[in-house]
């Protein structure tokens, strides 16, 4: 018998380079993005020196002040709708029988499963039929039905997890509902609304096919602006553009998990 | 028997129903009326807008284009399959079944090679230590909480003629291929931009992995191999598919990535269905195309139920969030 050499449990061969490999893969594009959004040529892909002139245009410009601001309307307004939908119907789904509350709640997770672009024609065509007008409305109610899943669904399970006898005590002790419902539920359900609320606003600054079937005249978002660049062509602008929405969205969700882990 | 029936109506008296039934709620738990925006969010704007697509697949085209009419026809249906020829026949035209097809494979070869690249990163995630592993697992979520569209571009510079990858190959003296736009730079694409859906429940998975049922297969001698192949793997099958699923679906409606890395060479079901209701103008053909997109999304729904059950069968459990 030949002598059993010592196998390390946690590692299996390859894996590890697979890993560094994917790691890569996913990373060095981004890097080429923000290395080229300084590139002081006007053609996109020709590298010719350090330029800061692109990010300069891209203040300056006002079509991206305008898109910027239209993305951060539909945005605010579709997650304070999703969230207060959202707290309502998992405070309300305990009350209703399991069988209805597992049907609605399997409903209103579609989104999450079905391929956006059946949803998004879907809504398209209700929009039509009812004749609301496309634009920031229509955008803003398009991407609470997106978002709603992602506010639902930690709130839910926070929820459902609860220690039942504080609101018991909270009842014994006098309380009515309302009292019950802002005093304790509320607070417990506090960390639970902030990170669905986030998830729902990134979703929202982020979606692209549901605002392009829905939006209307004027109600240009920062990612519509940007297909409607590329179909014209690769532009510096746009990289600088698209550095500025990716350095901004790696921020957001670094200092976010700084923040859960200090809590924890 | 008069013993055992006092305890049976006592029991009965806290039947959930029953208890439904009474006035009596637990404090801290809302009414039904509570949950109606949901509800009613749920009905009118993911419900009914499917049920109408499936109506008005059976409508006919709006005279300007936007919309449909009324008189009812198989119209659209029957351009899935077929076209008119000159003398106003009807011939068999699989051009929309092709496409509908060649969806279908590219987004299994999508889900095929996440998990070939997805289960080592998981694994390998999986066992580094606390810290490191909270780093590597914010790696792999940024991506999935950044847009898209940008990820995309990105690798229109990438593959771009001057781009990254051609001026890489000049360097090392290997002739530049124009790479972009073309079926392979799509399929880069897919896989970038869904990549993460699978790294994440295959992660959950390999969390859950039992050491000891690896240290027992080694010192039964099983080589490494083995031990990844009989041991590991299926184990880590419930994030598999689940993680299958949260890929194949979204590849199989895609339209940013085809359109923006596949060019005008690659015609797929999200292309086709996005033409049809923003360029040719013609809703019931495009609510068709879609219906039968939803269609394919059910039955792989319903492979992910099989497979879930036949796990539940063996103490494994598939979830889907």
């Amino acid at each position: 018998m030949s002598p059993r050499r010592f196998v390390s449990l946690r590692s299996f061969p390859g894996f590890s380079g697979v890993g560094v490999c994917l790691l890569l893969f996913l990373y060095l594009p981004l890097l080429v993005v923000v290395v080229y959004s300084f590139n002081a040529n006007s053609i996109a892909t020709v590298w010719t020196g350090f330029s800061v002139r692109w990010f300069e245009q891209v203040f300056a410009s006002e079509p991206i002040r305008q898109a910027l601001w239209n993305s951060l309307t539909v945005a605010a307004w579709s997650t304070a709708t999703a969230v207060v939908v959202a707290v309502l119907a998992a405070v309300g789904f305990i009350g209703m029988r399991r069988r209805s509350s597992r049907f609605a709640l399997a409903l209103i997770s579609a989104p999450l499963i079905l391929p956006e672009i059946v949803l998004a024609i879907a809504l398209l065509s209700l929009f039509a039929w009812v004749h609301v007008p496309l634009g920031i409305p229509a955008m803003i109610l398009a991407h609470a039905v997106v978002g709603l899943p992602f506010a639902l669904l930690p709130i839910h399970s926070r929820l459902a997890g609860a220690d039942w006898t504080q609101f018991e005590a909270a009842a014994d002790l006098g309380a009515d509902e309302w009292r019950i419902f802002r005093r304790v539920t509320l607070p417990m359900l506090q960390p639970a609304i902030v990170s669905g609320a986030m998830l729902c606003f990134i979703v929202s600054m982020d979606n692209f096919v549901m605002s392009f079937f829905t939006s209307g005249p004027g109600s240009t978002t920062l990612p519509l602006y940007i297909w409607g660049a590329l179909r014209v062509g690769l532009t510096p602008e746009i990289n600088a553009l698209s550095s500025l929405i990716l350095i901004a969205s790696i921020a957001v969700l670094v200092a976010s998990h700084l923040l859960s882990r200090k809590k924890a | 028997m008069t013993r055992d029936g006092g305890r049976v109506r006592a029991r009965e008296a806290f039947t959930p129903r029953r208890l439904r039934r009474s006035a009596w709620r637990r404090p801290g738990s809302g009414t039904v009326t509570l949950a109606t925006p949901a509800v009613l969010i749920g009905a009118l704007l993911v419900g009914a807008p499917l049920l109408l697509v499936i109506a008005y697949s059976f409508l006919s085209r709006a005279s300007g284009g936007v919309g449909v009419d009324t008189p009812f026809t198989f119209d659209a249906w029957r351009r899935l399959v077929f076209e008119e020829d000159f003398q106003g026949e009807l011939v068999f035209a699989p051009q929309y079944l092709q496409a509908l097809w060649r969806s279908v494979w590219m987004a299994a070869l999508t889900t095929f090679i996440a998990v070939v690249v997805a289960v080592p990163t998981a694994v390998w995630i999986a066992t580094r230590t606390p810290r490191v592993r909270a780093l590597l697992l914010l790696a792999v979520t940024i991506p999935f909480w950044t847009n898209t569209l940008i990820r995309t571009y990105a690798w229109m510079i990438m593959l771009n003629d001057q781009g990254v990858v051609n001026n890489t190959l000049r360097m090392l003296g290997l002739p530049p291929t124009a790479l972009y736009p073309s079926v392979f730079a799509t399929f880069i694409g897919l896989v970038y931009v869904f990549v993460p859906f699978m790294i994440l429940p295959v992660y959950t998975s390999a969390m859950k992995f039992d050491y000891r049922l690896a240290e027992a297969a080694y010192d039964l001698g099983a080589t490494r191999g083995r031990v990844v192949r009989r041991i590991l793997l299926p184990s880590l099958r419930p994030g598999i598919l689940a993680g299958s699923i949260l890929v194949f679906i979204p590849c199989l409606g895609a339209f940013v990535q085809p359109t923006l890395l596949g060019g005008s060479k690659v015609d797929l079901i999200g292309t086709i269905i996005q033409r049809q209701f923003r360029d040719s103008m013609n809703w019931p053909f495009g609510a068709a195309i879609s219906v039968a997109l939803l269609c394919v999304t059910m039955m792989a729904l319903l492979v992910f139920a099989l497979g879930a059950k036949r796990l539940a069968a063996q103490g494994q459990r598939a979830s889907l969030v």
